[in-house]
Order: C-alpha cells, then structure tokens, then sequence
C-alpha cells in the first residue's frame, strides 16, 4: 500500500520537478534547517527555563508565552518545507525507519509543547508542579535533540 | 602552497581513516555538527532580531548578551570541533570544493561583522541598551549577521551536493 503510494507519488510531475531541478531540494533543506534552528533554540530557552536551569529572572508562565509563539510560527514553515523534500523522495522518506522515528518523537514533543501551553492559560499553574515542568523540559529537549539526529541518519538508511 | 599538504597528512591520520572507514561515526559526528550549527543560529538569531529592534524589545541588549551569547559560544564550539573531524575525513575534497570554500569565506565575514560590532558599536551600548530602536551600525550588524548565517547553512548544505 504506502510502497504503491510512494511510486505514484514519485511519477507525478510535481515530484518529477522537485528531483530534476538541481537547486530545490538543497535549498528547501535550507530553509527546514534554519526552521528547525528557530525552534530548538527557543524550545531550549524555554526547556532550560522549565528545568529550572536557566533565564530564572522570568517566571515560567512570561517564559512559556515568551517562547512558544515563535514554535507554532515556524512550525507550518518546517512541514511545508519537509513536505515538498516527501514530494521529491517518497520512498527514501516514507520508507525509512529513522524518518519514522522522527516522525515519532515530532508527534510527542508536539503534544508536550500543546500541553505546557494550553496549561500555562493560569499563570501559577506551572510554578506550583516544578518538577512536572522539569520533566516535561527535559524530555522535549531530548526529543528535539533525538529529531535532528533521525532527520541527519535518514541519509544514511 | 602548504595547504594542500596539510590537507593530505590530515585525511591519512589514523583519526581520519577511522571515521572514514566506521559506518556510525560520520554520520553521528555531523548529526552533532547539525545540531550545535542550528543553536548557534537560532540563538544568534535572538540576539539579532534585538540589535534589529524587532524581538526582545522589552530586554535590555547586555541582558540578552549575557543570557545567550555564551550559549551561542558553546554551541559554535562544539561545532568547530565537530566540523573539523568531518574535514579530516577527506580533507582534500573538502578543501577542493566550492561552496565549502564559500562557507569559510562566510564564516570569516562573520568573524570581522562580530569583531566590528564588539569593538565598536557594543563599546557604546550604555547609551542605547534600552533603546528599542539600536543605532544604526549596531542594526546593520544584526541584519548582516543574519544574512551571513543563513548563507552558512545553506552552502553547508550545498557541499553535500557537489562534493564529489
């Protein structure tokens, strides 16, 4: 089924452009890589900040409404880039178990970071469970950390 | 010239030749080199976009410096080490190829950008560190900054097309 997908999608004449056009896809990386460069060095800050480590001058409430913006501004940028790189190579993508994974962690690190949000509507809540925020900043640290190193490896799958 | 000479001792270091010859160690090094170069641009970036007036301007700039430049540092590191062991793996071929060649030029702008705003406009940063808008020379410094990072990234980007 996804095997049949990827060769369809591989034949259609967007994808056919994306692979014969020399300059797109080092490019469209580019772009993706500086995304990715906003959003984990925002999500350290704020990751930083949850696990107590760093910024301590702000509270965790002015750090989360600080930084969680610019993830879920640049987010739409990273997945449209990293669509157009699907379009372009569907089988070494889709196929693959480190994109997968990447995938994954994406999927869980999302939610994590919907979570702190949505919970930080009440300012004290985050201040009263420091060590669910340090938890919580920990692990999607690690996941970002874990998303680059997948998005690096899918290369070599 | 030496450089070439120096490029081929390099590349036949029995360092070079391990992570030549491992199927893990190349790519776990540039997973390492990927991720220090996106914290020192997204963390430049912050600082930046202060110079420029646009993010942060609630903070004051020396606030910023001290809060993220020495991550900036760390990170940049980390990414100098990183990048050099990937170079010494085929340092000829590196060193032969031009947007690599492109992307030290790059880096080097940004070394004499930093230089040129620490040792000038930053000298002065007492009179405008709550400024929302910055002086002029310290708003082009944060602009060229970004410019010159982005060509980084992606003629980094580049040598893994063209490297041959």
């Amino acid at each position: 089924m996804l095997p049949n997908f990827c060769n369809w999608l591989s034949n259609t004449p967007i994808s056919l452009k994306i692979q014969t056009v020399l300059w797109i896809i080092p490019a469209v990386q580019t772009v993706h890589i500086l995304c990715i460069a906003i959003v984990i060095s925002t999500m350290a800050m704020l990751d930083l900040r949850l696990a107590g480590l760093t910024g301590r001058s702000q509270s965790v409430s002015t750090a989360v409404s600080r930084w969680v913006p610019w993830v879920w501004g640049t987010l739409p940028v990273m997945l449209l880039t990293g669509c157009i790189l699907i379009i372009g190579e569907p089988t070494r993508e889709l196929m693959n178990p480190y994109f997968r994974a990447k995938m994954a962690m994406l999927a869980i690190v999302v939610a994590i970071t919907l979570f702190v949000h949505l919970r930080n509507k009440d300012a004290a809540y985050w201040e009263a469970r420091a060590s669910t925020a340090k938890l919580a900043g920990c692990v999607s640290l690690l996941l970002w950390v874990g998303i680059i190193a997948a998005g690096r490896w899918i290369a070599y799958y | 010239m030496i450089v070439p000479q120096v490029c081929s001792w390099l590349e036949n270091t029995r360092m070079a030749a391990a992570i030549r010859s491992s199927t893990w160690l190349f790519p776990t090094i540039e997973s390492i080199h990927v991720l220090a170069v996106t914290l020192v641009v997204g963390s430049i970036l912050m600082f930046d976009l202060r110079l420029l007036g646009i993010a942060s301007r609630d903070r004051s700039v020396t606030d910023l410096h001290k809060e993220i430049l020495p991550w900036t540092w760390a990170a940049f590191a980390c990414a100098v080490v990183a990048g050099s062991l990937l170079f010494s793996s085929d340092a000829t071929k590196y060193y032969e190829n031009g947007p690599f060649r492109f992307k030290m030029l790059t880096l080097f702008l940004i070394g004499l950008n930093t230089a040129i705003f620490e040792l000038g406009a930053f000298r002065g940063v007492s009179r405008w560190n709550t400024d929302k808008k910055t002086p002029l020379p310290a708003r082009l410094a944060g602009g060229i900054s970004i410019v010159l990072w982005i060509l980084v990234v992606g003629f980094g980007r580049w040598i893994g097309f063209t490297k041959q």
